[in-house]
């Protein structure tokens, strides 16, 4: 009786644990299969410049505005808090700062992640739920190649114009502010922002967006891949894809962080 | 003597702790159609995903013109992929491309077909399914139910496959139509020569399309003989099945 109690228990237990590990396995299986097939021929190179437009171009409205709004805000906030101790000057160099280094590459990602991530997961899925991915295989076509491959290539390539895109919004959108709002001199502002500019924080955020164009790409393609039984499965992939690329994206921003400044 | 096209031994495949096929036994003629009945979750859909790699078998051995098929790597995979075409129950046509971009896939890909002489491959196989020039380039969701599973059908003969597998042909469409595609179906088996396996639980299908019929009942071949040895067979099994009986030794699972 006793015994068996304990059994359940322990079993409940290891049931989330061994499923946990699964998980991983499967995942690390997929990324390497993912790197592979991006490295070995035929390539799909129709199918690349679609995702590129798709990812790129069609994730600048998006992104254009997330970033400029994010420096107006930075503009803002930085501008109250610094003119407690008359330090309004340093309004320049933490938009600078704040949108080159963080917010251009996480607001970039998230975005497009809310975008792409879903989208590929939806399609994928859809696919895989009406034998698509199947019937693929039996056109003596490999589905990875097909579908993965030109959307984590074109995820990883692209982010990172997105982010360089961003930066020079968001410190636009900071510009706008501090010249039309707090009265800042146009030519002191632009001085300043020139000063500070410093190459490795921009570098910094374009390692930033191709490691999270990688996430984005791969966590959508994953949960779309492996997604089981119809719309609600389909459903799922969307909501996992969207979630875990967001965790990922904040988890991967801070150790970027830290590998590049901290010394 | 006749050759074996294909051959399965011993085949089994389970998925977690429920047991789908318990030791498989089939054989296939040349230029023969074999279709297998049974009811739904029987194992049919799996039986013909082994055969056609989608899913790997726990153990047994299937062979393709006396070739091994089971674990052979990507590479001879896709080899044996060209002597197969496969119709989708869903018909699974590709929903971003057109009908003949469906048609015309594996010809585009990989037989290296300029885009003009693939589009007039693929309108000469429509043609040949019954279906106008001018559905060519319409998209898979603008046609009808039916002339999805003629497109599917095009797409699956287009590369004149040695092997052609159908996934419950019939299921969906109304008996006229089923009838249609049943006939499309000889025909086209007959023309490529082609070897054909199919899956259904359609008895109007089976008298139509079978040279012969295999009866799967959990995960093993009970029965099977020819269409006319089906009606007189002693088996109960088989009886009930194609009488469509609910009193019987097959007991549906609730």
């Amino acid at each position: 009786m006793i015994i068996e109690k304990i059994e359940k228990f322990l079993r409940t237990l290891g049931k989330p644990l061994v499923k946990f590990t699964y998980g991983i396995g499967e995942l690390s299986l997929f990324v390497s299969r993912a790197i592979y097939n991006c490295v070995t021929p035929p390539f799909y190179f129709k199918l690349l410049n679609r995702q590129f437009i798709d990812i790129g171009f069609y994730s600048l409205p998006v992104v254009a505005l997330t970033t400029v709004f994010a420096g107006m805000v930075i503009a803002l906030q930085s501008y109250t808090g610094f003119s407690q101790y008359g330090a309004e000057s340093m309004v320049a160099n933490v938009v600078l700062i704040a949108v080159t280094r963080e917010l251009a590459p996480v607001f970039c990602g998230l975005m497009v992640a809310g975008r792409i991530g879903s989208a590929m997961a939806a399609e994928i899925g859809t696919m895989r739920v009406t034998e698509q991915i199947d019937a693929l295989t039996t056109l003596s076509t490999n589905p990875f190649k097909y579908l993965i491959t030109p959307r984590v290539i074109a995820g990883v390539l692209m982010l990172p114009i997105l982010v360089v895109i961003g930066d020079i919004l968001g410190i636009f959108g900071g510009y706008i502010i501090g010249v039309y709002k707090l009265d800042f001199n146009s030519a002191n502002y632009i001085h300043a922002t020139l000063q500070y500019l410093v190459a490795s924080d921009v570098y910094c955020g374009i390692a930033k967006g191709a490691v999270f164009g990688f996430i984005i790409t791969l966590m959508g393609c994953y949960n779309g891949y492996k997604s089981r039984g119809g719309a609600q499965g389909v459903g799922e992939a969307t909501t996992n894809a969207v979630v875990s690329s967001s965790i990922l994206i904040l988890i991967f921003n801070y150790i970027i962080t830290e590998v590049f400044f901290t010394e | 003597m006749k050759k074996i096209k294909i051959s399965i031994k011993d085949l089994h495949k389970s998925f977690g702790k429920k047991q789908i096929l318990k030791g498989v036994n089939l054989e296939i003629e040349q230029g023969k159609s074999l279709v297998v009945i049974g009811g739904s979750g029987t194992g049919k859909s799996v039986l013909i995903k082994c055969i056609q790699g989608l899913l790997t078998p726990d153990s047994g051995s299937i062979l393709i013109d006396g070739e091994e098929t089971v674990g052979v790597d990507e590479q001879k995979r896709e080899d044996l992929h060209d002597k197969m075409g496969m119709l989708f129950q869903g018909g699974a046509l590709f929903d971003s491309l057109t009908v003949w971009q469906n048609v015309a896939f594996a010809l585009l890909q990989n037989k290296g077909l300029s885009k003009k002489e693939a589009k007039e491959k693929a309108i000469d196989v429509l043609r040949q399914v019954g279906l106008a020039p001018d559905v060519a380039d319409s998209y898979p969701s603008e046609i009808s139910g039916g002339m999805q599973k003629r497109v599917g059908l095009a797409r699956a003969i287009a590369t004149n496959p040695e092997i052609i597998f159908f996934d419950e042909p019939t299921t969906g469409l109304d008996p006229i139509m089923a009838d249609v595609i049943n006939e499309l179906i000889v025909e086209s088996a007959k023309k490529l020569g082609a070897t054909t396996f199919t899956i259904t639980h359609d008895m109007a299908s089976v008298r139509k399309i079978a040279d012969k019929v295999a009866m799967l009942y959990k995960g093993e071949i009970i029965w099977q003989g020819s269409v006319a040895e089906m009606d007189k067979t002693d088996n109960a099994y088989v009886k009930q099945f194609i009488n469509g009986c609910s009193n019987g030794p097959i007991k549906v699972e609730i």
